[in-house]
């Protein structure tokens, strides 16, 4: 198989890598261009763990080709806090202890981060079904949800 | 395996006519990127046809909406226009999967992956809605039901790929819904989808009815007698139940952990009873 040459745009700086035809952007992320922070849960679009925002939209990271990033811009958690400080979801998070093992959290941060900004008032129910794409096998979702509800209201400027 | 990125349609099936056998259109991927983490699953050739003018766009004429083949069902919501003519379609394309399913997954992959149970199939066969079909000899038109053929196959031939799905703008006084029964509350497999599409007169009497079912045999079934079993009524009771037994009696499940026949032959005499209510009442019908 030839290499194919992509550029694209990975959290604001222009990226360019050679992938195999059948690499998934997943796994360009990880293995070549050191992005270990999506992670890999199942590879078929069960879990949400390899979400990723592309071109605006959160898309599970092992369902895309990387030769499909070409153009494109991709955000993935490695462009969520400014420098040292995190993103209010990422610190929600941290304070709700709305992670254990970890493993499902840059996934859940990543889509919540696409729900906030879609709706910044959004009900628990809203909360619950677009976050039905990620899966936690350690934490259980109350802490989640409740995370990602408070985040919401700090980013919306009421008091907590 | 070769991917390839075509930006005219002339390209594509010229690249999908001249291919090996194991040639694949890619649109959304949800379908095809979960087959190739499969080891006996082999493509040779991949055709991504997102990068072609007009694919990824609604687009209206004067009497349709022109959905194209890469746009992803979370883009359906966000039209105004389309949901107002046609909120069962788009309801029934915003069940599949999740929210990142919905950021890539299209109507016309949804389709052309043949599964029985695909959940906007039924819709669309209820709205009567037509498929653009490119090939090598030019475009023609199809409609939807007569695509898919068995689980996994379809009608297309060798060079063909669907450009776009047209919806007709309704008339007034009409309505769609669509249902589904899966076992969990989100994220699973319709045991069984009903589409229903009705179009009543002033005086609130079913004029025209298109009753459509998903999962309960091998592709999906347009069911005549459950249309008839409605028309010229005004949805009362006993043309619900002529239309329950109609679909009930239709239906050609399988038996499984998820249903039996018995439960999916009733469910979709009952699922079809609660979507004929909706769509009577988005046409604008009251009982
Ligand atoms: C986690 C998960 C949950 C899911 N849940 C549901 C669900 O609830 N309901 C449901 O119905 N489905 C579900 N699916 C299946 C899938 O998401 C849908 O069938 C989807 O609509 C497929 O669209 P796609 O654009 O991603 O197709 P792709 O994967 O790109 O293509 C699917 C097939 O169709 C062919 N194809 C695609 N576009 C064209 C075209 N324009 N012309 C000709 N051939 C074409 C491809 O070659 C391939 O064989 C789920 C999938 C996942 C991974
Ligand atoms: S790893 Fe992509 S959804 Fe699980
Ligand atoms: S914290 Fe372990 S899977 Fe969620």
């Amino acid at each position: 198989m030839t290499a194919i040459a992509v550029s694209t745009t990975i959290n604001g700086d222009d990226v360019e890598y050679l992938c195999q035809p059948d690499e998934t952007l997943l796994d360009v992320l990880r293995n070549r261009l050191g992005l270990m922070g999506t992670k890999e849960g199942c590879g078929t679009g069960d879990c949400g763990a390899c979400s990723t925002i592309m071109d605006g939209r959160v898309v599970c990271s092992c369902l895309v080709l990387g030769a499909e990033a070409q153009g494109r811009s991709i955000e993935t958690i490695e462009g969520m806090a400014q420098g040292a400080e995190l993103h209010p979801l990422q610190r929600k998070f941290i304070e709700h202890a709305a992670l254990q093992c970890g493993i499902c959290t840059p996934g859940f941060l990543i889509a919540a981060k696409a729900l906030l900004e879609e709706k910044p008032d959004p009900t628990e129910e809203e909360i619950r079904f677009w976050l039905a794409g990620n899966l936690c096998r350690c934490t259980g979702y109350d802490k989640i949800v409740r995370a990602v509800q408070d985040a919401a209201r700090e980013m919306r400027g009421e008091a907590a | 395996m070769r991917y390839e990125r075509p930006e005219t349609i002339t390209d594509a099936t010229a690249l999908l006519e001249n291919a090996p056998d194991r040639a694949f259109v890619l649109a959304g991927g949800t379908d095809l990127l979960v087959r190739m983490q499969n080891d006996d699953f082999e493509a040779e050739l991949v055709v991504d046809i997102k990068s072609i003018a007009g694919m990824t766009e609604i687009s209206e004429t004067q009497d349709a909406f022109v959905v194209g083949a890469g746009v992803p069902c979370a883009a359906l919501s966000e039209n105004a226009a389309l949901v107002a003519a046609w909120p069962g379609v788009v309801e029934a394309a915003n069940l599949i999967g999740s929210t990142q399913i919905q950021g890539r997954c299209t109507m016309a992959g949804n389709l052309c992956n043949a599964s029985p149970a695909a959940d906007s199939v039924p819709a669309l066969v209820a709205a009567g809605a037509q498929v653009r079909i490119a090939g090598p000899s030019g475009l023609r038109t199809a409609a939807v039901e007569d695509v898919p053929q068995s689980p996994g196959k379809t009608s297309l031939k060798k060079g063909e790929f669907i450009e776009a799905i047209e919806l007709a703008k309704p008339g007034p006084r009409s309505g769609d819904a669509y249902l589904r029964f899966i076992p969990r509350t989100e994220m699973d497999i319709a045991v069984v989808g009903v589409g229903v599409r009705l179009v009543l007169d002033d005086a609130g009497v079913v004029t025209s009815a298109r009753i459509a079912l998903g999962a309960v045999g091998p592709k999906v079934l347009l069911v005549k007698e459950a249309a008839d079993a409605v028309i010229g009524t005004g949805l009362d009771d006993a043309a619900l139940d002529a239309l329950a037994t109609a679909c009930s009696d239709a239906a050609t499940p399988i038996d499984d952990k998820r249903g039996t026949v018995e439960f999916r032959k009733e469910v979709a005499g009952v699922l079809a009873r609660r979507a004929a209510r909706i769509a009577y009442t988005r046409a604008g019908g009251s009982q």
